[in-house]
């Protein structure tokens, strides 16, 4: 299992299309990745469920942590900071 | 005939009757069924069903929106609802543990989420939790074998009446049968602004006051440039509006023909149209509807969005870029103007209780020197062999220009000192947009190469009255006989000095305030690329006496109605 804690600067965090990308990409890893914000001190929610992305709110600068486990664990948490690093690809 | 005031949020003009949207919300009550896998298959079924027809509806979407267009995506969102693990997860636990059936353990689940979603007060997440329900209620409507949207009722061309449109009900609509969209609430940023303008159908929100009056059949004209509806309109104003319809697209397509020639007075008087752009894409579109510079270049996407302030090489890069677009051309850049009311963290901008009248603009600037200085370093050396002009956001007094050039002369030292090339010949202006500083005007001519005046924000702050807010609509009119003075002056003194004046608000790409502006004798005319053809055409239309006439009377009127009554004969 590994994790890492992220910064989410995005200007609408991971509301709208960002949280659509977020699940997207989460999805297309076999691990089991969560996602919880520390900011608010949320649950940690399942990364592929769109609902539950939108469910712990993550705004503009909040932080989160992800976690992973499984195979291709390390590629996840890898893939999920560059889509974040470069701002979803806006 | 009776006229509603609603707030226009695409352009273009409609008549026919009007059709009654109501989307009819299917409510679940608790219900058991004997057979779990039974409901189980028929969720299954209705849920590709559903999908399905959201693939068909995306790419309805993608071939009416224009290309390029992000709003098809929201259907993309939608389709992942219908797949979501956790959703389908508690779905599929009320079907086999309490025995629901698939309509209420459908529709319990999406209400939870919804209403979780709902509850966390935020813009954004108020508006993916109505996208929850759009797709909840497209899975019903299966379930209980209602297929027959509502928008397929519509028999003959009409006014679309709706309480709110979902972004499924405004694409489902069949084009053809669609003058406009009203809606009782929304603003210029609601789904229905943002796919109503890709599809190019007039739309007006904020009618509600006025719901209960707008009967099904009953015939209306819809005005998307000023949000005016007209209820029973009499047989002149439906025909006046008719041929406002037929003729702006005539002359759209006329004027676009003739776009790439330079905007000459009937006495030969060449007057410069520019445009408003905020990235390279504008860039090329202003190229492209025939802008002949930019007279408004809006720095701020290269500040937002992002956790440090962006590097002068970054910067220098961007810059370029867009310049090489215009090449001799003049192109008015516009530094950094944002405030409180925009997120860009590594500002350390303070809450503020009305960030309007806070830091921001120019002053923003002064209090964060670094990131403006990295700025001004940036447009200097970006400018090299272009003819870059560059203009300084929410300027109110004497000082604060003084201090502003304090700092471009700061760096121009700088530059010289490490050695390091920049172009020698950038003007330097302001943007008139605070009352105080139409004032002094005359003083500030005395300061700066230029002026550009920015009505939105001069209109809001003269009249004190914020256009988005639908409670004062109309209020601050940048055809206020009021704002026509100050911008009097504000040529006059500029002029006095020797000194030229743009206009880079959205007065500029309106047909009505051409002669106006013509003749109080404004240099340069900068607007949404779109609008440039039209305000082209216009301007070849008169000489520059007769604009000055206009002008006069116009400026001598006493309120907002008379000058637009007077303008609308020389339209």
């Amino acid at each position: 299992m590994e994790s890492l804690v992220i910064k989410v600067i995005n200007k609408v965090g991971l509301h709208a299309r960002p949280a659509a990308s977020f699940v997207k990409k989460a999805q297309s890893f076999a691990s089991q990745i969560l996602v919880e914000n520390i900011t608010k001190n949320s649950d940690k929610v399942n990364a592929k469920s769109f609902v539950k992305i939108l469910s712990i709110a993550v705004d503009h600068d909040n932080d989160i942590r992800i976690t992973a486990d499984g195979d291709d664990a390390a590629q996840a948490l890898q893939g999920l900071k560059e889509l974040i690093d470069n701002n979803f690809g806006e | 005939m009776k006229t509603f005031q609603g707030v226009g949020i695409s352009a273009g003009v409609a008549v026919g009757p009007i059709f009654r949207y109501e989307s009819q919300v299917i409510v679940v009550k608790e219900a058991f069924a004997k057979d779990p896998d039974v409901e189980n298959e028929r969720l299954q079924n209705a849920l590709h069903q559903a999908g399905s027809d959201l693939d068909n509806l995306l790419q309805k979407a993608r071939t009416e929106l224009n290309t390029g267009s992000n709003e098809a995506e929201i259907f993309e969102a939608h389709a992942m609802l219908l797949s979501d693990p956790d959703l389908l997860d508690q779905v599929h636990a009320s079907l086999y543990d309490k025995h629901y059936t698939a309509e209420y353990a459908w529709y319990e689940a999406t209400e939870y989420y919804a209403g979780l979603i709902a509850s966390m007060d935020s813009e954004y997440l108020a508006a993916r939790s109505a996208d929850i329900k759009d797709v909840a209620q497209r899975v019903l409507r299966i379930l209980v074998g209602n297929n027959n949207s509502a928008s397929k009722n519509i028999s003959v061309p009409s006014i679309v009446v709706a309480d709110e449109l979902t972004p499924s009900d405004t694409v489902a609509f069949d084009k053809a049968k669609v003058l406009a969209f009203c809606t009782r609430s929304g603003g210029p940023t609601s789904h229905v602004a943002i796919l109503s303008k890709a599809l190019g159908i007039p739309a007006i929100v904020g009618i509600g006051p006025w719901m209960d009056e707008l009967k099904p059949g009953t015939e209306a004209v819809v005005d998307g440039f000023t949000g005016k509806m007209f209820l029973d309109p009499d047989e002149a104003t439906i025909k006046k509006f008719k041929e406002t319809s037929t003729l702006y697209e005539e002359s759209f397509r006329k004027a676009m023909e003739k776009t790439h020639e330079h905007a000459i007075t009937k006495d030969g008087i060449k007057v410069e149209v520019v445009a408003n752009i905020g990235g390279l894409d504008d860039a090329k579109s202003a190229v492209e509807y025939g802008a002949e510079g930019v007279g408004l270049l809006r720095t701020e996407f290269i500040f937002l969005e992002r956790g440090t302030p962006p590097s002068e090489q970054e910067q220098i890069d961007i810059y370029s870029e867009i310049f090489s677009q215009f090449g001799k051309n003049p192109v008015v850049t516009r530094t950094l103007d944002i405030g409180g009311d925009k997120p860009a963290n590594y500002l350390k901008i303070p809450e503020e209780m009305n960030p309007f009248l806070g830091l921001r603009g120019t002053r923003l600037a002064l209090a964060r020197p670094e990131v403006f200085e990295t700025q001004l370093r940036a447009l200097m050396r970006a400018g090299i062999g272009y003819n870059l002009k560059v203009m300084f956001p929410m300027v109110g007094t004497v000082q604060e220009v003084r201090s502003v050039m304090e700092h471009v002369r700061k760096v121009k030292n700088e530059l010289t000192q490490e050695g390091i090339p920049f172009e020698e010949k950038i003007e330097w202006g302001i943007m008139i947009e605070i009352p105080s500083a139409a004032v002094m005007a005359d003083a500030l001519a005395k300061e700066v190469d230029f002026f550009s005046i920015g009505t939105n924000d001069l209109s809001q702050y003269t009249l004190a009255a914020d256009r988005g807010n639908t409670n004062v609509v109309g209020v601050a009119d940048a055809l206020d006989p009021a704002v026509l003075r100050l911008i009097k002056m504000v040529i006059d003194a500029a002029h006095a000095n020797n000194r030229w004046v743009g206009l880079c608000g959205e007065l500029a790409g309106d047909g009505l305030a051409t002669p106006v502006l013509l003749g109080l004798g404004l240099d340069e005319f900068s607007m949404n690329p779109r609008a440039i053809p039209l305000v082209k055409q216009h301007i070849r239309k008169f000489t520059i006496s007769t604009a000055c006439e206009i002008a006069q009377h116009a400026i001598s009127l006493p309120t907002t109605a008379d000058v637009r009554y007077y303008l609308k004969s020389f339209l």
